[in-house]
């Protein structure tokens, strides 16, 4: 059964159109990167699988019609953490995270438990009494992400959850999310660190300018072409025994010659 | 105890003395003991009216409009996620202000007495009809700032229109001294008038809690853990009319409270929003009772205003704020 299942959707800004026509499903125990240039619709279409974004097209969330589901519904299927990583008052990090446990009307235990080991997969019993507000960018990126684990739902989107963290925590987390989707749940993470995406998902989702260009694993997504063309740079591909290995190495030739213009 | 229920706990005494304090306090100066006795035994002796009549509605409207304005305070802060927010940034205040001039002004309030806090809460709902058309379905807390702002400077230039043609100095002075505010000489009729008003308000933003906790994290963030963001912002619109619109409609413009008393409270319930509403709603009724007392104690035969009061003392104090967080700030 597909967690996440969108049809022909299209999000319009006035007349033009920001997602065109996307089609994409995603599978339990999947890791899904999505990929593309800034500006090529992956924010929009996260949030319009979600329900917070308007769209044209037919949307199924857990096998159940977007329209169908309540907001409480929704927040049980999928979690999102945000691109903006927007902390309005100093609550402790603890406080935090117990907010991803809003939607379940569940016992206290159980709350204290799924909070527990969000904070825990997180890395962050040592800042679990620490005002959100005072942490680094990267701590709190991590806090944010803890949340949407302690809601604890099949399918989780996130937008450039790894931006801003040392490599450290950034593989961390991959590793984190590739786990959550091993446990049967799937994972949907946004993402412009092509070497993260290429060894850390089952799959990637290629996008320009609202569309969706290929959709498949990841040695067949990221060819020496489709970098050029999509984003207009060459790269060093490769592979170990883990996966495949990639390291942009300079701007296509197309590319610096428009830069020069 | 945690440090929550501890603070809970020193609002509601601090309430509960200075409203007995409030009772005590007066003109005519009565012996503590007599007072109370004369309250609770329903006398019908002089002693027992002034209680009844004029110390007990001027006590319970500084309490529940205190609480609504500190309420109310707390429930736009964390809904528009902005420490500066207050009533007043909804035009609430103002076109409530503006009705009951407009009661002064035409002479209303002079043939009839409730004309005036019943067109200041007509004045209220008229703000909340623009401010949510303004805004539209589908907009955020920005729109709805800007229709507040909008719908407020109206309702501002209006009252001066109405003062700039008052057709005689008295007429002005009165409208002015409104808008001061006051509880002084407020008796029951206000206080059936104006209570379940405030009362129904401060129901509607306790209902909030849960969502203003998710808005912490912004508006999609609450929006993917269930909060409907137009339910959301209908209650606090309404909530605040209600609360506000009903204080303005008896005791006229009060500012600060709303502004000063979340601000003050927010670090002793750990920033959590859901929190910060019943300690607001307590420590609104606190600073309300407290100012009302003072100036009754300050300048008993002065008529000081209520309004004069709370900002004069509400914006030093709020500068200090400013000074000792501006590195926070920065």
């Amino acid at each position: 059964m597909s967690l996440l299942s969108l049809e022909g959707v299209t999000v319009r800004r006035g007349a033009c159109p920001v997602v065109d026509g996307v089609t994409a499903r995603v599978v339990h125990g999947e890791m899904v990167g999505l990929l593309g240039p800034n500006g090529a619709g992956k924010t929009t279409l996260m949030r319009a699988a979600l329900g917070l974004q308007a769209a044209e097209g037919r949307i199924t969330l857990g096998g159940a019609s977007l329209d169908d589901l309540g907001p409480r519904e929704r927040a049980l299927a999928a979690a999102y953490i945000p691109q903006e990583r927007e902390v309005a008052w100093p609550v402790t990090v603890e406080a935090l995270v117990t907010l991803g446990r809003g939607p379940h009307r569940s016992t206290a235990e159980a709350d204290r438990a799924a909070v527990d080991a969000a904070i825990g997969a997180m890395d962050l019993e040592a800042y679990r009494g620490r005002p959100a507000t005072e942490l680094s960018g990267g701590e709190r990126a991590r806090a944010l992400i803890a949340r949407a684990l302690a809601q604890d739902t099949p399918l989780l989107l996130a937008d450039e959850p790894s931006a801003g963290l040392d490599p450290a925590h950034a593989l961390g987390l991959m590793r984190r999310l590739r786990d959550l989707a091993r446990d049967g749940r799937s994972v949907v993470v946004s993402m412009h660190d092509l070497g993260l995406a290429a060894r850390w998902c089952d799959r990637l989702i290629l996008m320009v300018s609202g569309r969706v260009v290929v959709d498949g694993p990841p040695e067949a997504v990221l060819t020496p072409g489709r970098l050029a063309q999509v984003y207009g740079i060459t790269a060093h591909l490769g592979a170990d025994q883990d996966g495949p290995l990639i390291v942009p190495t300079g701007l296509a030739r197309s590319e610096l010659v428009k830069k020069e213009e | 105890m945690s440090r929550f229920a501890g603070t809970l706990a020193g609002l509601a005494t601090g309430t509960a003395v200075l409203f007995c304090l409030s009772l005590l306090t007066g003109p005519a100066g009565t012996p503590a003991g007599a007072g109370l006795a004369a309250l609770i035994s329903g006398g019908d002796g002089a002693l027992g009216i002034v209680m009844r009549e004029i110390r007990l509605p001027r006590a319970l409207l500084a309490l529940l409009i205190g609480a609504g304005l500190g309420l109310s305070g707390a429930a736009l802060q964390g809904y528009l996620r902005n420490p500066l927010a207050e009533p007043g940034l909804l035009g609430v205040s103002g076109t409530a202000a503006l009705g009951a001039v407009l009661a002064l002004y035409t002479g209303l309030s002079a043939v009839f007495p409730l004309a005036l806090p019943l067109m200041a809460l007509a004045g209220a709902f008229l703000a909340v009809l623009l401010v949510q058309a303004l805004a539209g379905s589908g907009g955020g807390s920005i729109t709805l700032i800007l229709a507040g702002i909008a719908v407020s400077s109206l309702a501002g230039a209006l009252t001066a229109l109405a003062l700039n043609l008052s057709p005689n100095p008295f007429a002005a002075s009165e409208i002015v001294f409104w808008l001061l505010g006051s509880l002084a000489d407020r008796s029951m009729p206000q206080l059936w008038l104006a209570g379940p008003f405030i009362l129904a308000g401060m129901a509607l933003l306790f209902t909030l809690g849960r969502a203003l906790d998710a808005l912490t994290l912004g508006e999609d963030a609450a929006a993917s853990m269930g909060v409907t963001l137009a339910r959301t912002r209908m209650l606090a619109v309404i909530g605040t009319a209600l609360a506000v619109g009903a204080g303005v409609a008896v005791a006229g413009a009060i500012g600060f409270v709303g502004l000063v008393v979340p601000h003050v409270l927010r670090p002793l319930v750990g920033g959590i929003p859901s929190r910060l509403l019943p300690a607001s709603a307590l420590g609104g009724a606190v600073l309300l009772l407290a100012a009302d007392l003072a100036v009754r104690v300050i300048a008993p035969d002065r008529d000081l205003k209520l309004g004069v009061l709370t900002a004069l003392v509400g914006a030093p104090f709020f500068l200090w704020l400013v000074w000792r967080h501006r590195r926070d700030l920065a």
